[in-house]
C-alpha cells in the first residue's frame, strides 16, 4: 500500500531536479524560472500528501498560497525577463550587472 | 491494486518529465514537458482525495502559468544554443550537489519512517468533514479560519497584475490620439450642456 513516504520521497526527487536545472541551465533565466516552479510543485505535493495523511485540511490551504505565490512569481519574473530583453536584446544571466551589485 | 500502480505510473512520468524540463535543449519543448510533469502531479494529488489542489493545478499552472511561459519564449528572439554553453561545464558539479541533498532527504525520511522524527500532531481543527466532499471541507476551513489570508492572497494576485502591466506597458502616443485626460476631468455638467427650446420648425443655431 501506499504511503506518505513514496509521496515524501517523489517530492524529494522533484526538489533535486529543480535544484539541479537551475545548476545546469545557468545562464538560461527561462528554464531557471521552471526550475523553480518545480521546486514549487514538490513543496506542494509534501503539503498535499501530509494533509491527506495527517487527515487536516490545512495543508491543502498552504498548498493554495503557495500556489497563488507561484503564479505571481512567475508573472512578475517573465514580465522582468520581456523588458530586460527590450533593453539589452539578450536574457544570459552572466550578463545582468548593471547595478554593480 | 490499481491505485499502487496508478501511484508508480505518476510518480515515473512526473520525475521522467521534470528530468526533461531541465536537461531539453529547446525551452519550448521544456515548457512543454513542465505542462506534463504538471498533469502527472495532479493525478498524485488526486490519488490522496486532493481534486480541488489536483484541479487548480491544472487550471492555474497549465491554463495560465505554463502558457504565460509558452508565450514568453516565443515572443522573444532568443539564441538559446549560445546559453547552454556551460552545461557540460556545470554538470559534474551539479549532479554531485543533488546527489548530496538527495540523499539528506531519504536519509531524513527513513528517520522518520524508523520512527526517530516526532512530527507534530494536527489540532484537529481542521479535520476533513465526514461524508462531504473535498471542496466542502477546503471551503468550510478557508473562508472562516483563512479569511484573511485568503484576502491577501488575493492582495498578492492584484499587486502581480498590476505589476506585470506597470512593467510591460509600453505608452504609444501616436497611434491612441491625443486623449487630454485633465481636460477632461475638468468638463462639468453647466459647462458641457446647453439646453434649448426651440420653435417648431425653427431649428436650432448652437
Amino acid at each position: 500500500m501506499i504511503g506518505i513516504e513514496h509521496y515524501l520521497v517523489v517530492g524529494a526527487i522533484l526538489f533535486v531536479l529543480g535544484v539541479l536545472g537551475i545548476f545546469l541551465n545557468r545562464k538560461n533565466i527561462i528554464v531557471i524560472l521552471m526550475a523553480i516552479e518545480l521546486i514549487l510543485l514538490a513543496v506542494n505535493i509534501n503539503l498535499v500528501a501530509f494533509s491527506a495523511f495527517l487527515g487536516d485540511m490545512i495543508g491543502q490551504i498552504f498548498a493554495m498560497f503557495v500556489l497563488t505565490v507561484a503564479a505571481g512569481e512567475a508573472a512578475i519574473g517573465l514580465a522582468i525577463l520581456v523588458i530586460y530583453f527590450r533593453g539589452r536584446g539578450t536574457i544570459a544571466v552572466d550578463d545582468v550587472d548593471r547595478l554593480k551589485g | 491494486m490499481i491505485q499502487t500502480l496508478a501511484f508508480y505510473l505518476f510518480a515515473v512520468l512526473v520525475t521522467a518529465s521534470a528530468t526533461m524540463v531541465i536537461l531539453s535543449r529547446n525551452p519550448v519543448h521544456s515548457v512543454l514537458w513542465l505542462i506534463l510533469s504538471f498533469f502527472n502531479a495532479a493525478g498524485l494529488m488526486v490519488l490522496v482525495g486532493a481534486e480541488f489542489i489536483a484541479l487548480l493545478l491544472v487550471i492555474v499552472y497549465v491554463g495560465a502559468v505554463a502558457v504565460l511561459f509558452l508565450f514568453v519564449v516565443m515572443m522573444l528572439d532568443i539564441d538559446f544554443s549560445e546559453l547552454r554553453a556551460g552545461f557540460m561545464k556545470n554538470f559534474p558539479i551539479g549532479v554531485a550537489i543533488a546527489v548530496v541533498l538527495l540523499t539528506e532527504l531519504v536519509l531524513g525520511i527513513g528517520a522518520y519512517r524508523a520512527g526517530a522524527l516526532q512530527l507534530g500532531a494536527p489540532t484537529g481543527d481542521a479535520v476533513p468533514i465526514p461524508g462531504r466532499g473535498n471542496i466542502d471541507s477546503l471551503g468550510a476551513v478557508l473562508y472562516t479560519d483563512y479569511l484573511f489570508l485568503f484576502e491577501a492572497a488575493g492582495i498578492i494576485l492584484l499587486v502581480a497584475m498590476v505589476g506585470a502591466i506597470v512593467l510591460t506597458h509600453r505608452e504609444q502616443k501616436a497611434t491612441r490620439g491625443h486623449q487630454n485626460i485633465g481636460k477632461q476631468v475638468r468638463r462639468n455638467p453647466d459647462e458641457a450642456t446647453v439646453m434649448k427650446q426651440p420653435e417648431v420648425g425653427a431649428g436650432v443655431e448652437l
